[in-house]
């Protein structure tokens, strides 16, 4: 998208807690296809950022290679990024995590970079459950390439080049799930209502928090016989429910009868609101949410919404019993054992 | 018949079979001569393989202090039956051969030019214990008690190797020393004067140590503060990880805490674990991977980025024999070249060269250093022979006054009073280096973006080939930087005036230097330049200069190191002479010495520098 985006601000804009304006949150012009669903997501996250009120320079965005990952450029422009390589990114946010558990890791990637090259380290970063929000900008093709299928595309979904996709889809939700994911929602990039809090919802998680976004890709895939098209999911979504997301600042007064409405309490203190679409919707059990993914499968339809959060699974650093200061602040003085230790270890070898 | 005879100069072999216990008992007997003051050499010979196949311990006795291998087997301790035959051709006329003749040798055993030594050690076993693990362990430990009368080693420094080995565990010491008495008393009741090989005590192995160099590595990276591990598992690099996560959990609890002040991640592979590396570097930490030549493979799309990007890691390549799977526990120098230029494009990368374990410790540490400063990554190529094997070596040494040198980065405050506007890339020392920012450091200055896609000086996108082209030169003005700062090759001139030359590195050292002694004593003289680092210092190109031709000595098939010196310094390769060794096994003065001979020999007829002209 190329328009000029005017440098001069109003003095009134209004700013968040801790003193940044939404402006401060944003990236550089967006260079993708006018109408790109990635714009939107990008939105949503600076959005959300600038909401939950984080310093921008405690947020890395790590990403990989494609449209998608070209995004991190475009919001949070005063935050670190590391555009690295192809499906490699959960690496990188796994080294950068250990050297300092202190910032917010926001990965964002595409359904190629995670769902083909990457899958071995999209597992991989699942299971070690770092400490992450990890996004898929999910548009069922290759767009820098010119559109061939990816390995999210519906089986039987045709993009710009007509040909039925022949093979299975790789469901990325119903894989972090079962490989022990804390969080896992599923949005739309055109749904901004559903998406912003489930970002923020999943930057308040500690663990790995995995947001899998359809996202329209325009010009190779938003075709009538494909799934992944702007109508098909307007037409065939189904939300789990809405929900609101509770920072730990404001106290909870109100009470919801039991039912239809839950309340779910995030390690950082903050908290979910979820209105359940249904009362047999249980978020807290992975069979139950695969079970809920696959029967609107069948209905050749699309879930989304949180699909399954259990907010008290330990992270990395809890995994290996990683000290809570951050490992690149750590002094000489504490790393180094020093020329005596280093006698006694060479009389071992005598 | 004719007998070796030998003191402190000479090489004894044990043929086991691996996952019996032997590998304990033969490094017990190669401590023994260490800590009766005698330099020694082990050599573990080994299988791909963790139960039941042959596996071999070559040891070295040398009080010259030449550490290579030398070839040839002296006294053969013989306890596999797979082998037995083979390792019975192998003793050299007038050695010995030690084998348990619980069983009579088979007829085809006619050797009249060699000593037998028997000693029913299944037997005496069988008679001693009961339990069948007993037998088979203390079985070592028979032969072990039989050689220290043998050789003549002192049987109290067999007694404080067992009660150090066993601290802890002091039910174990009394049957462990009763097993070295039976072998003893048996060899001394059946065997006087028969062995005309003796260890005699001297005073050379004081301020040594006796280690292998994966220890030395992973001690390194303690030492120069590294936090973060990322690797997967691949021999012979393990040990690496292994012996850092061992010191880290002695040497980093935090006191406070009880938590660690590391993290050591197991990889799902070779790339996640440099992604690792790079990450945890970008994030300011000081970041490793230990890996062999098929992880450098896989790790070269990383390097590349890390290249490009200008992102510290320290890799350490432990070489194995390539290509492929190739011998996985064998040794060989063969990833010089896949290393200095791992990745596509116009990549190329720093690498040390280690010759031993003090090297592996000093090489790692400096590692750090280099790679914080120059902002690219440093590659360490040790190799299975020094990783894997107990190296003698001179004693680790830390000047507690060195402190991390993190380079150009750029502190909240020096952030906070710059008027100018700063750039990631920007060459402001005439260095080739930037100032670089760790994520977090300050609230609006500093963020940039890390891509491995052309930027410009201020990190942003470009595909304008100005910037391009700009970019790519300063990156040879930083590789020109680095030139002055990796360790210098070591000169070894010969006594006499010499106008040849002979260039090695890493483990083909300690044979080449040999070979240069034993050329000296046929009235040979050739000068020697141990190489330490890629790239090339200024002297290599000079030492080459310098004579009419030079020796290469390495071990690989294709003289990468000779590739290398001949791209890099724009040498003419005809003077190059490259003596090769790539078996697998170490390479041995005596092999050196033959190929030396081989091409002097030829240059008598055709003098190697007419070709020239």
């Amino acid at each position: 998208m190329s328009f000029i985006r005017p440098n001069i601000r109003h003095p009134q804009l209004p700013v968040n807690d801790i003193g940044f304006t939404r402006a401060d949150y944003e990236g550089a012009l967006s260079t993708l296809c006018a109408g790109c669903g990635h714009d939107s997501i990008s939105a949503s996250i600076l959005q959300s950022c600038f909401e939950l009120s984080i310093e921008p320079h405690k947020i890395a965005k790590m990403s990989g290679i494609g449209c998608s990952s070209k995004t991190p450029a475009y919001f949070l422009g005063n935050s670190h990024g590391f555009n690295s390589v192809h499906g490699r990114m959960p690496s990188v946010a796994t080294g950068a995590n250990m050297a300092n558990r202190d910032l917010v890791y926001i990965g964002v990637s595409g359904d190629g970079d995670t769902a083909s090259i990457g899958m071995g380290q999209f597992a991989h970063v699942v299971r070690r459950n770092l400490n992450m929000v990890y996004i898929v900008m999910n548009n069922g093709c290759y767009g820098l390439t010119k559109g061939q299928d990816s390995a999210t595309a519906d089986k039987g979904s045709a993009s710009k080049k007509g040909v039925p996709n022949p093979y299975s889809s790789i469901d990325l939700c119903e894989t972090a799930i079962q490989l022990g994911a804390g969080f896992v929602a599923r949005s739309f990039s055109g749904d901004k209502e559903q998406l912003i809090p489930l970002i923020k919802a999943a930057v308040s998680h500690r663990g790995f928090a995995l947001i899998d976004v359809v996202s329209p890709c325009v010009t190779f895939n938003n075709t009538p016989k494909s799934t992944k098209s702007y109508d098909h999911v307007r037409e065939h979504m189904n939300a789990t429910g809405t929900f609101d997301f509770v920072p730990l600042k404001d106290e909870i007064t109100t009470q919801y009868e039991p039912g239809k409405t839950e309340e779910i309490t995030l390690h950082d203190g903050s908290a979910i609101r979820l209105h359940k679409a249904s009362e047999n919707l249980d978020f807290s059990s992975p069979r139950s949410a695969m079970n809920e993914i696959e029967k609107y499968k069948e209905k050749g339809e699309v879930l989304t919404g949180l699909l399954y959060l259990n907010p008290q699974t330990p992270d990395t650093h809890e995994l290996l019993g990683t000290t809570s200061k951050p490992l690149n602040s750590l002094s000489d003085k504490e790393l180094c054992p020093g020329s005596d230790v280093l006698k006694s270890i060479n009389s071992s070898f005598q | 018949m004719r007998k070796i005879e030998a003191v402190n100069d000479f090489v004894i072999k044990f043929a086991n079979i691996n996952g019996t216990g032997s590998a304990s008992a033969n490094n017990m007997f190669a401590k023994s001569i260490f800590r009766s003051g005698v330099p020694v050499s082990p050599k573990n010979i080994f299988p791909s393989n963790i139960q039941g196949l042959p596996t071999w311990f070559e040891v070295r006795i040398n009080d010259k202090g030449y550490m290579g291998r030398r070839g040839g087997v002296d006294f053969m301790v013989a306890t596999n039956g797979q082998t037995m035959k083979q390792d019975y051709d192998e003793v050299l006329p007038g050695g010995y051969f030690l084998y348990d003749n619980t069983k009579p040798l088979p007829p085809i055993y006619q050797r009249t030019d060699i000593n037998l030594i028997g000693i029913p050690l299944t037997d005496i076993c069988i008679k001693e214990y009961r339990d069948p693990r007993q037998r088979q362990l203390f079985k070592n430990i028979i032969y072990v008690g039989a050689l220290s009368y043998l050789l003549d080693i002192e049987f109290n420094v067999f007694q404080e190797l067992v009660q150090d080995q066993f601290k802890g565990k002091e039910k174990l010491i009394t049957p462990n020393i009763h097993a070295l008495e039976l072998g003893y008393r048996y060899a001394k009741e059946n065997y006087t004067e028969t062995c005309a090989i003796k260890v005699e005590k001297r005073d050379l192995t004081k301020g040594k140590i006796l280690v292998d160099g994966n220890t030395g590595s992973a001690l390194g990276a303690i030492y120069a503060g590294a936090t973060v591990a990322g690797w997967y598992p691949i021999t012979p690099s393990t040990s690496v990880v292994d012996a850092f996560e061992k010191y880290c959990k002695r040497l980093r609890i935090d006191p406070s805490s009880g938590m660690n002040n590391f993290a050591i991640i197991q990889a799902e592979d070779e790339l996640a674990a440099m992604g690792m590396v790079l990450g945890a570097s970008w994030n300011g930490a000081r970041a490793f991977t230990a890996t062999s030549g098929p992880g450098v493979s896989l790790m070269a799309e990383f390097l590349g980025l890390a290249y490009f990007a200008e992102i510290p890691g320290v890799l350490i390549d432990v070489q194995r024999t390539g290509p492929s799977t190739g011998m996985p526990t064998r040794t060989q120098q063969s990833d010089v070249l896949p290393a200095a230029y791992a990745s596509h494009g116009d990549t190329k990368h720093i690498c040390l060269y280690p010759a031993n374990p003090k090297d592996c410790f000093e090489m790692s540490h400096q590692a750090f250093e280099l790679t914080e400063y120059l902002q690219t990554p440093i590659i360490i190529l040790s190799d299975l022979d020094l990783g894997m094997n107990d190296n003698i070596s001179d004693e680790f040494e830390w000047h507690d006054d060195t402190l991390m040198n993190r380079g150009k980065v750029l502190s909240e405050d020096e952030l906070e009073n710059m008027s100018e506007r700063w750039g990631r890339y920007l060459d402001l020392d005439d260095e080739g280096i930037g100032y670089r920012t760790i994520p977090g450091t300050h609230p609006t200055k500093g963020s940039y973006f890390t891509r491995g896609s052309s930027h410009d000086e201020y990190a942003a996108y470009t595909e304008s080939s100005e910037a391009y082209v700009r970019s790519m030169k300063r990156l040879e003005k930083k590789w020109e930087t680095a030139k002055s700062m990796v360790p210098a090759p070591v000169g070894h001139k010969a006594k006499k005036k010499a106008n040849i030359g002979a260039i090695f590195y890493g483990t083909s050292t300690d044979a080449s230097l040999e070979a240069l002694d034993q050329a000296a004593n046929d009235d040979v003289h050739i000068n020697g330049l141990q190489i330490k680092a890629f790239p090339f210092n200024n002297d290599v190109k000079q030492f080459i200069d310098d004579h009419d031709y030079v020796f290469m000595i390495e071990q690989n098939r294709d003289g990468q190191m000779k590739s290398l010196l001949v791209n890099e310094l724009q040498i003419d390769p005809n003077k190059i002479v490259s003596i090769l060794n790539y078996d697998g096994m170490p390479i041995t003065a005596s092999f050196i010495v033959d190929q030396l001979n081989n091409v002097l020999d030829q240059a008598k007829v055709t003098p190697l520098q007419a070709e020239q002209g």
